[in-house]
């Protein structure tokens, strides 16, 4: 692995968002729309519903964990968008970069701006809301740990997709996390849903984040063990997404497709 | 006795690339030594681009072998393509980024050492100083050719691909640039691969050329003596009766 490489892709992003506000701005927006939208939500339940229990870091807390997967799956895409977008991949690709090295520095690029929305969510939920994420304890380093795994997993996969079928499946890859939320009880005990659908919530690691999120705001121990299995879970699908990637690669380099990319062809 | 010739810095074996039913590249085999700069020419569809996408490690290949610089091709990719650099005019630099932004980039992506210093030389070079901070998608058409070709020179390759690289360029800029390059080449570091449509360039530049035609080499030889050879009063010449004969054949199948 070749550091100046990844430093490449990593510096590359930095450029772009130096000069382009309207890059910057969607690391911000949407985290404090969402604060707004979920923080009056709660706040109003918290005002019709039985005194004791807060809704704040149960759904609050839930939905901005969730806006932390998102931006990461984003953050690992972004870079790959920006290749396709200026049709940069036959000048990637006929360089020395590898595989690895390419992904490491959009992983590395992703840590970057998931922790710019990290930071924003913490400190704007905290002063408009009260939130506070120490109420999850030592917990909240395995629950980050493997919603940012999870993320990347789904951004390697989005983009080895975008790269396999061409630039106008790009609006497949923006509501993935949407379509994933509802079996991961993000908002509810996963307990809510129907069997077959439990055993769906049981093999995504964020659902195993959010059951621990709901005990500890009950007043219970964290499921040390569930949350391992998620790392667990986790790790093995940030491994398929990469394997994913590099079948996706040999093939558009066996095809010629990376070569006439924005032809889009499937065969 | 004669000194021994230096080992070839591109030797493609059998080379054949299909799609399907269509043989794009057909079983060539051909070499570029250090200092020499050799013209891949053919009609459109000949299998030029074909050839070098796969010389870039952008197309597998279906069969041949491909060494770049005494490496593999397909054992050790990133060490290959570390020793070559291209230009074409279908693979701008991306245009969101500034002159100087691009050359960093692709600067650190090939190692290149004492970076800074290397970039300032061929903003020099290729005129481009008073561009470093300008994003390239708001270049001509000449000055982002101009870059391409600034960018292929980052890593001093020991092998240049360049396709059709003054095709966008007016005739005063495009003679300062083939100066340019056969001077990099005369100091025997480097071999070029060459495609153009413009004769007269290849017949200026290149010490040797090979037609393409259905993806085979169908001729071979110094581009001076190449059309005399042939039949033909120049290379435009001989051009327009290869590309007639690949037409017939066509029609004829």
């Amino acid at each position: 692995m070749n550091g100046s490489r990844v430093s490449a892709v990593v510096l590359r992003l930095f450029f772009l968002y130096r000069g382009s506000p309207q890059r910057v701005f969607p690391i911000f927006v949407w985290v404090i729309v969402d604060i707004l939208l979920w923080g009056f939500l709660t706040r109003y339940l918290n005002s019709v519903s039985r005194a004791g229990f807060s809704f704040v870091p149960a759904l609050l807390g839930a939905a901005l964990l969730w806006d932390f997967l998102t931006r990461v799956m984003q953050g690992v895409t972004m870079p790959v968008f920006e290749d396709v977008w200026t049709r940069n991949f036959l000048n990637i690709f006929a360089t020395p970069m590898r595989v690895s090295e390419y992904l490491a520095g959009v992983i590395a690029a992703a840590i970057g701006t998931s922790l710019a929305s990290l930071v924003v969510m913490l400190v704007f939920a905290k002063a408009a809301f009260g939130l506070s994420f120490q109420t999850y304890g030592i917990a909240l380093a395995p629950f980050l740990m493997v919603l940012f795994l999870t993320g990347v997993a789904l951004g390697v996969a989005a983009a080895a997709t975008v790269l396999r079928l061409g630039p106008a499946s790009e609006w497949l890859i923006w509501p993935i996390p949407m379509l994933i939320s509802p079996f991961a009880g993000v908002f509810y005990p996963v307990s809510t849903l129907p069997g077959w659908v439990q055993a769906i919530a049981f093999l995504l690691p964020p659902s195993h984040v959010f059951e621990g999120v709901r005990a500890i705001v009950a007043g219970r121990a964290a499921p040390w063990d569930r949350l391992a299995l998620g790392c667990g879970l986790a790790l093995a699908y940030l491994a398929a997404a990469c394997l994913y990637f590099l079948w996706v690669y040999r093939y558009v380099i066996r095809t010629g497709l990376v070569a006439r990319y924005s032809a889009e062809t499937v065969s | 006795m004669s000194p021994p010739s230096p080992p070839a810095i591109l030797s493609v074996e059998r080379l054949s690339k299909s799609f399907e039913d269509l043989k794009a590249v057909d079983g060539v085999s051909f070499e570029v030594a250090p200092g020499e700069i050799v013209g891949l020419l053919g009609p459109n569809g000949a299998g030029k681009t074909t050839t070098i996408s796969m010389i870039l490690g952008v197309l597998e290949p279906t069969a041949g072998r491909i060494e770049i610089g005494g490496v593999d091709l397909r054992q050790d990719r990133s060490a290959a393509l570390a020793r070559t650099n291209f230009a074409a005019v279908y693979a701008p630099l991306p245009g969101n980024l500034t002159v100087e932004q691009n050359l960093r980039f692709f600067g650190m992506i090939y190692a290149v050492d004492n970076l800074g210093e290397r970039i300032e030389r061929l903003l020099a070079a290729y005129d481009l100083a008073r561009f470093r901070g300008t994003k390239a998608g708001v270049l001509s058409s000449g000055e982002q050719t101009r870059l391409s070709l600034a960018k292929a020179m980052l890593n001093r390759p020991r092998l240049l691909l360049l396709d059709e690289p003054t095709a966008s360029i007016d005739p005063s800029a495009a003679r300062d640039i083939r100066a340019g390059i056969a001077k990099f080449v005369d100091s025997g570091h480097c071999g070029v691969l060459w495609t153009s449509h413009n004769m007269f360039e290849v017949e200026a530049v290149c010490d040797r050329v090979l037609f393409l035609s259905h993806g085979r080499i169908v001729l071979e030889g110094d581009p001076k003596t190449l059309p005399h050879e042939h039949g033909a009063e120049t290379l435009d010449d001989l051009f327009v009766t290869v590309a007639h004969e690949t037409l017939r054949e066509q029609s004829a199948s």
